[in-house]
């Protein structure tokens, strides 16, 4: 109930987007534009072995004689690839990374973004309340990542995958690119070719990692392309729950981010993996904003392995993102929570794909889109099931909500299935946000905007609940802000 | 307390109240009885401000004020209750939460302090016992899945709790069998107040020998053609509205 009222006090009282703003503070680039030297660049900058520069290379190669796709319920203008930076990181001295070396500027931004940098602010924190772990990253480098040490204690990695690549270089070459190979697809080629950062973790056997682990995303640079990988390997038997968050400030052109994350359980082992995408949006006629066209997939490698994946998608210009889960082990489990909100001119074309391989394999599918203003949402799922994947069953519910009358919302499954003994429900219904409910709440008080926040927080209040608690509340406010203005 | 003056309401293009008068001083209440096609819900929603509710001239004044001059919410914080004839069903919002977000709101718009979660639980378990509905049922989405009965006795609790002013009850009986007809009759008995108003909406008189009217008013083809005591209730259950219905065309 709290969560509600707070959101109703957050829909009346804040700009739409607050996390516009820049921050200013010296920045060393790669050379404008791709070609191999840019790629070596990178490699170089960040030390890697040289297993790590061939694979990007090859990369780099094979992304030349792909094509960018086009089947997705999108339209926007192309990218330029030679106008682009791939390289953007705040200027530093060598030496160990501590908190105090840090531009104070960064600090600054993170703390306006409310992302607790410092170990001992999250400490200071209400007695009981949950800790987690961040890990920063700033344009195209990890700027800091907190409670490491403590983490390792438990045996968990947790750091910028640019470290673990100098300081576990074979438990990274063992699983990099073993989920989402470089020859995926078009966004997956070219950002195994010049990804400069994003997070690694690793939690051993039978390991219940001790906090949740987080990783911010901030885009600041202009003209600067995002490429992030994250690698997070679930041992048998360890548990893991994860979460990413997302802003960038307000600019009139365009910025891309093209994201990998792979995600590897073994026998017995979970992994939460939970977002919330915030990204700029663009101005409400659909100038600037971010591109978000991301590949994120989960192998269910190990017998009863289980992956769930939570997001809250609010901002970026363009979404195109699929999580998936690729359920190789027996009795595995995948799931998909989505909520996608679409506001102004935004676009989203996504889903899930749940690829059954193993024997009694389980996943469950919900999805929640709401469209306003002249945006447009897709839901693009897929489920299959091998030969093999006897036992298979999946559900899936698809909802949509339209709010107004200048919106369009799309819902494309597929499903294959290639033995008799798998069990596929698909649900999915679209509704307008009604008038009549509306005057119903209003005449019991609410204001307009305080009828729609409470309604649209009962439709996706099942994918809420999915969300640890205090992001949950964070999701409740980003879907109300983002919904602002859009009735009446 | 209401004072409505010569009210025409078009809904649709469609002219549905043609020059309705009617004052309900504080303290009464007063039935509304007509054919169905009347035009008894439209005054209801009228006055409640239902969207594309068009006024098309006449006035209504609520306590002194104006009440076309408020939107929808702030003719609710000034007391204003409409117990709806079909409430509407919210998905995925517990009653419980939908009830306290609607008294706070209530409360901010008038400038009053908001309920505690303490104080707010004990209010709403103590009608809920006295309109025979059960706790569990108000951690459940609101009106999803519940009978009419239930719909019904859901609208009593939240007019009680938020104590309204001035109560119109849209065809509060229909749907309700004789059992749920005296739990719903009986809540709002008690909230019969001296400084409180009602307009009942009904078709029957089955609900008047429940909720005892201090006026009866016969509605039809959008004006009040008749006025009078309760047994005027009684006279129409006896002959119906035919020897209206030449009257008004």
């Amino acid at each position: 109930m709290a969560a509600v009222k707070e959101t109703i006090e957050t829909v009346a009282g804040l700009e739409t987007y607050e996390h516009g703003f820049v921050t200013d503070i010296e920045m060393e680039f790669a050379p404008k534009g791709l070609n191999a030297d840019v790629v070596r660049f990178i490699s170089a900058k960040k030390n890697e072995p040289e297993w790590m520069l061939e694979m990007r290379l090859a990369a780099y190669e094979r992304w030349l004689t792909m094509e960018e796709p086009d089947w997705a319920k999108v339209d926007y203008q192309k990218v330029d690839y030679q106008d682009l930076y791939y390289y953007a990181a705040p200027k530093k001295k060598d030496g160990p990374k501590s908190l105090d070396e840090i531009d104070p500027e960064l600090l600054k931004t993170y703390a306006k973004l409310g992302i607790p940098l410092r170990e001992q602010e999250v400490l200071a924190g209400v007695v009981g309340a949950p800790r987690y772990a961040v890990d920063a990253v700033f344009d195209s480098v990890s700027v800091v990542t907190t409670f490491k040490d403590e983490l390792k204690k438990s045996g968990v990695i947790f750091c910028a995958i640019s470290e673990a690549l100098r300081e576990y270089p074979d438990l990274v070459r063992q699983y990099l690119g073993s989920v989402v190979p470089v020859s995926d697809n078009y966004f997956a080629a070219l950002n195994a070719a010049v990804f400069s950062d994003g997070s690694f973790v690793y939690v051993p056997p039978g390991v219940r990692c001790p906090m949740e682990l987080s990783t911010y995303f901030r885009i600041n640079a202009e003209n600067t392309g995002q490429f992030e990988r994250t690698l997070i390997i679930a041992d048998k038997g360890a548990y893991v729950s994860y979460l990413e968050g997302c802003t960038a400030p307000q600019r009139d052109e365009n910025q891309l981010h093209a994201a990998v994350v792979e995600l590897v359980a073994l026998d017995d082992a979970e992994i939460k993996y939970s977002t919330v995408q915030n990204w700029y949006p663009g101005d409400a006629e659909g100038k600037g904003g971010i591109y978000n066209f991301v590949t994120k997939r989960a192998d269910c490698r190990g017998a009863r392995s289980k992956v769930s994946w939570t997001q809250v998608e609010t901002g970026s210009a363009v979404t195109w993102k699929y999580p998936s889960c690729i359920l190789r082990g027996d009795d595995s489990v995948g799931e998909f929570y989505s909520i996608a909100v679409t506001n102004g001119a935004q676009q989203a074309d996504t889903g899930t794909k749940m690829i059954h391989l193993g024997k009694n394999t389980k996943s469950r599918i919900i999805s929640k889109g709401i469209s306003a203003g002249r945006s447009s949402a897709t839901y693009r799922g897929l489920v299959s099931a091998h030969a093999k994947a006897t036992g298979a069953r999946n559900f899936t519910q698809c909802d949509s909500l339209l709010i107004g009358k200048t919106c369009a919302s799309h819902t494309v499954p597929y499903i294959e299935s290639d033995t008799a003994k798998a069990q596929f429900e698909h649900e999915a219904t679209t509704t307008r946000l009604s008038e009549d409910q509306l005057f119903y709440a209003m005449q019991r008080g609410l204001s307009q905007e305080e009828a729609v926040a409470l309604l649209v927080n009962g439709f996706v209040r099942d994918v809420l609940q999915k969300l640890p608690m205090e992001f949950a509340v964070e999701a409740q406010k980003l879907v109300a802000i983002s919904l602002e203005g859009s009735v009446g | 307390m209401l004072s409505i003056k010569d009210l025409s309401v078009a809904v649709d293009a469609k002219q549905i109240l043609k020059g309705l008068s009617l004052d309900v001083p504080a303290g009464e209440v007063h039935a509304i009885m007509g054919p169905n096609g009347a035009g008894k819900s439209t005054l209801g929603y009228a006055l409640a401000g239902r969207p594309n509710y068009q006024i098309k001239s006449g006035s209504v004044t609520f306590n002194g004020e104006d009440l076309f001059e408020k939107d929808v919410h702030e003719r609710a914080a000034a007391g204003l209750y409409l117990s709806f004839q079909y409430p509407l069903e919210i998905p995925g919002v517990p009653a419980l939460t939908f009830l306290r977000t609607a008294l706070n709101a209530q409360k901010k718009l008038r400038g009053e302090d908001e309920i505690s979660a303490p104080d707010f639980l004990k209010r709403v378990r103590e009608l809920a016992k006295t309109l025979k509905i059960d706790m569990d049922m108000l951690k459940r989405p609101l009106n999803v899945g519940f009978s009419g009965g239930e719909k019904k006795r859901m609208e009593v609790l939240q007019m009680a709790l938020l104590e309204p002013k001035f109560l119109i009850l849209d065809e509060t009986d229909s749907g309700l069998d004789i059992d749920a007809l005296k739990v719903v009759s009986d809540g709002v008995n008690a909230l019969r107040a001296p400084d409180r108003g009602m307009l009942v909406i009904t078709h029957y008189q089955r609900l008047l020998d429940h909720i005892k009217p201090d006026r009866v008013h016969v509605l039809v083809a959008g004006r009040i053609v008749r006025s009078g005591g309760p047994e005027l209730a009684l006279e129409l259950e006896a002959h119906g509205y035919d020897q209206y219905l030449g009257e008004a065309a």
